[in-house]
């Protein structure tokens, strides 16, 4: 139980952002029309290519032949994800913004 | 004198490097918010966009990591490798931007899952190259086991980033067709059984007594969490791949959170964690849609069997003629298309907006009916036809299309199948019972527009194409469109 206790008080800042953004994610999209489920996924998609900054500081921080080999890998996949994600989702919204005319 | 200066601008980078990710978080928050009203979806794309290239660019820039040797040193070091990480962030963007840009809107969702894939496999990278660190260092602090935030951080990571990777290419493959499913009761059992066993294994790794250099347990728990992510989706139906895209989608947030968490990241683990709950609420958003779920979406499936298929067995179907056809429709007062996937993948919705634009020159109202989950995805096929210019003001919900379907002349079912199947009113033998479907059979002439008598995705019977009011078109839904629109010019 102290463990635990422990564990609490050494990480509280990020499990209070974990907690809170938990609740503000529900409530931010809780009212999406169905039409906009698909651009919405695709853009949150995106959004989680922030992994992006960590592939980014492990590279930053590589040595080796191996761990950078890995790491830029792992920078390209990020950037994939990235600049992927954003582009599908404005091409998807490009078309809702054409027929408002 | 030199060590303060340099300890002010330290300091001073680093808050510059706080702030961008304070600006970048707040700009997923309000990207998201718009995101989700039609209006300003776009803006908000963009907006998140700007917010992850600030979190990115200060990253390189001015991120500091401290790193205490075993000597009990610290040295705080920049980010090296610059000329590296620029060459593969070019090398992202531009495949990235090329295949964005290239791909077939109808392709769009396989487009999805693969983005998403390579987030979780990048998560999972990461975890990969951090564990042999933090276990050389916990070793050379002689502990005797890996009971740290870190080591959880790491695996979960590790793990969910693996099973969002895996179950997405097969997501992937699945979508476009290269596989199919495999529905073995037992498989389901063996999933459980896999997913138990991987916790159990985390657990057993941060058990074990840390020894520099010895790896192989990560090894082999990354080789476990792939083959699970590959058992988890392959018996899930195709038709149910949106649900499951969404909710991978959720996974890589929690994995892009767990590495947020290992380096104290603010931006990560709010971009992250925001992702998995909003990733979470729209997956059950759109089992919502169907009626169904998410549980029955993930252990039951769509099963393939025929329930209701018998008592359609010895029933026959009507042919219409593509003259009658064109006959009915040009002197009808109001006309319903329904469009299906089926439409999208003969790239038909260009002919479709033809012939409703040549039966509106002869005065026949023509409206669209959208189920929410026609297409492979929700909102799909506003997305198709908006892409063949058809007017915004001509697609018409589900529901306020069924108001009017009793006093509509012709529903025209194009490439559409279980969204109008009647089994789901009422059949409740029926794996689609429940699921609101757009009331064809209400419309005074229904007209299928179908490839065969080949059952729809979802594999399930559908009484529709026996009813008394209907009559089938049989054809490629391109081929069938093209000669019923010159059919009705030579009228």
């Amino acid at each position: 139980m102290e463990e635990v206790l422990k564990f609490f008080l050494e990480y509280k800042d990020m499990i209070f952002i974990i907690t809170l953004s938990v609740f503000l994610g529900i409530e931010v999209i809780s009212h999406v029309p169905a039409v906009l489920h698909t651009p919405l996924m695709s853009g949150s998609n995106a959004i989680h290519g922030v992994v992006i900054i960590g592939a980014i500081i492990v590279m930053g921080h590589a040595e080796e032949l191996l761990p950078k080999i890995l790491g830029f890998l792992a920078v390209v996949l990020g950037t994939l994800n990235v600049v992927g994600g954003f582009v599908v989702t404005d091409r998807m919204l490009e078309m809702f913004k054409k027929k408002k005319k | 004198m030199e060590t303060i200066q340099k300890l002010i601008e330290f300091s001073n980078e680093i808050s510059i490097l706080e702030i961008s990710y304070l600006v970048a978080s707040v700009l997923f928050i309000l990207g998201l918010k718009k995101l989700s009203h039609p209006l300003t979806a776009r803006a908000g794309n963009l907006w998140a966009a700007a917010g992850m290239a600030a979190a990115i660019l200060f990253t390189i820039l001015f991120h500091k990591t401290t790193i205490t040797h075993a000597d009990g040193t610290t040295v705080v070091k920049s980010i090296g490798n610059i000329p590296w990480i620029v060459a593969a962030l070019a090398i992202g963007s531009f495949i990235g931007w090329y295949a964005s840009v290239k791909v077939k809107m109808t392709a769009m969702p396989q487009m999805v899952s693969i983005f998403n894939g390579m987030g979780g496999a990048c998560a999972a990278l990461i975890s990969m190259m951090e564990f042999p660190g933090l276990q050389n260092e916990l070793a050379a602090a002689g502990d005797t086991h890996m009971l740290t935030g870190e080591a959880i951080a790491i695996l979960l990571g590790l793990m969910i980033g693996s099973v969002s990777f895996a179950g997405s290419m097969i997501a992937f493959l699945k979508l476009d067709g290269r596989i199919g499913d495999i529905k073995n009761p037992v498989l389901r059992i063996v999933n459980l059984s896999f997913l138990v066993l991987l916790l159990v294994a985390l657990v057993v790794i941060m058990l074990m007594q840390p020894v520099a250099g010895n790896n192989w347990p990560i090894y082999v728990f990354t080789a476990a969490a792939l083959i699970y992510g590959v058992t988890f989706v392959m018996p899930i139906g195709g038709a149910d791949m949106p649900v499951v895209i969404s909710l991978l989608n959720s996974f890589t947030g929690v994995a892009a959170a767990m590495g947020g968490f290992l380096y104290g990241n603010q931006a990560m683990l709010t971009g992250g964690i925001l992702v998995g709950s909003s990733g979470t609420i729209l997956t059950i958003l759109m089992c919502n849609a169907m009626n169904r779920s998410l549980l029955n979406v993930i252990i039951g499936a769509f099963g393939g069997s025929a329930s209701g298929g018998e008592e359609a067995a010895d029933k026959t179907v009507k042919e219409i003629s593509l003259s009658d056809a064109a006959v009915l429709l040009s002197y009808s007062q109001k006309v319903y298309i329904v469009p299906g996937y089926g439409l999208a993948v003969a790239q038909a919705q260009h002919l479709c907006h033809e012939l409703d634009n040549l039966l509106a020159s002869k005065g026949v109202e023509v409206k669209y009916a959208i189920h929410p989950v026609a297409g492979r995805m929700p909102g799909h096929m506003n997305v198709l036809l908006a892409e063949a210019d058809v007017p915004y003001e001509k697609l018409v919900e589900m529901e306020d299309a069924n108001n009017e379907m009793n006093n509509t002349d012709v529903v025209i079912v194009i490439g559409a199948n279980d969204v109008v199947n009647p089994a789901a009113e009422d059949d409740p033998s029926s794996p689609i019972y429940g699921m609101p479907i757009i009331k064809a059979q209400d419309a005074k002439n229904i007209i299928v527009m179908k490839r065969s008598m080949a059952a729809g995705y979802a594999a399930i019977p559908n009484n529709l194409f026996y009813h008394p009011k209907n009559r089938m078109l049989f054809g490629d839904a391109k081929a069938t469109l093209q000669k019923l629109v010159a059919e009705i010019k030579s009228l």
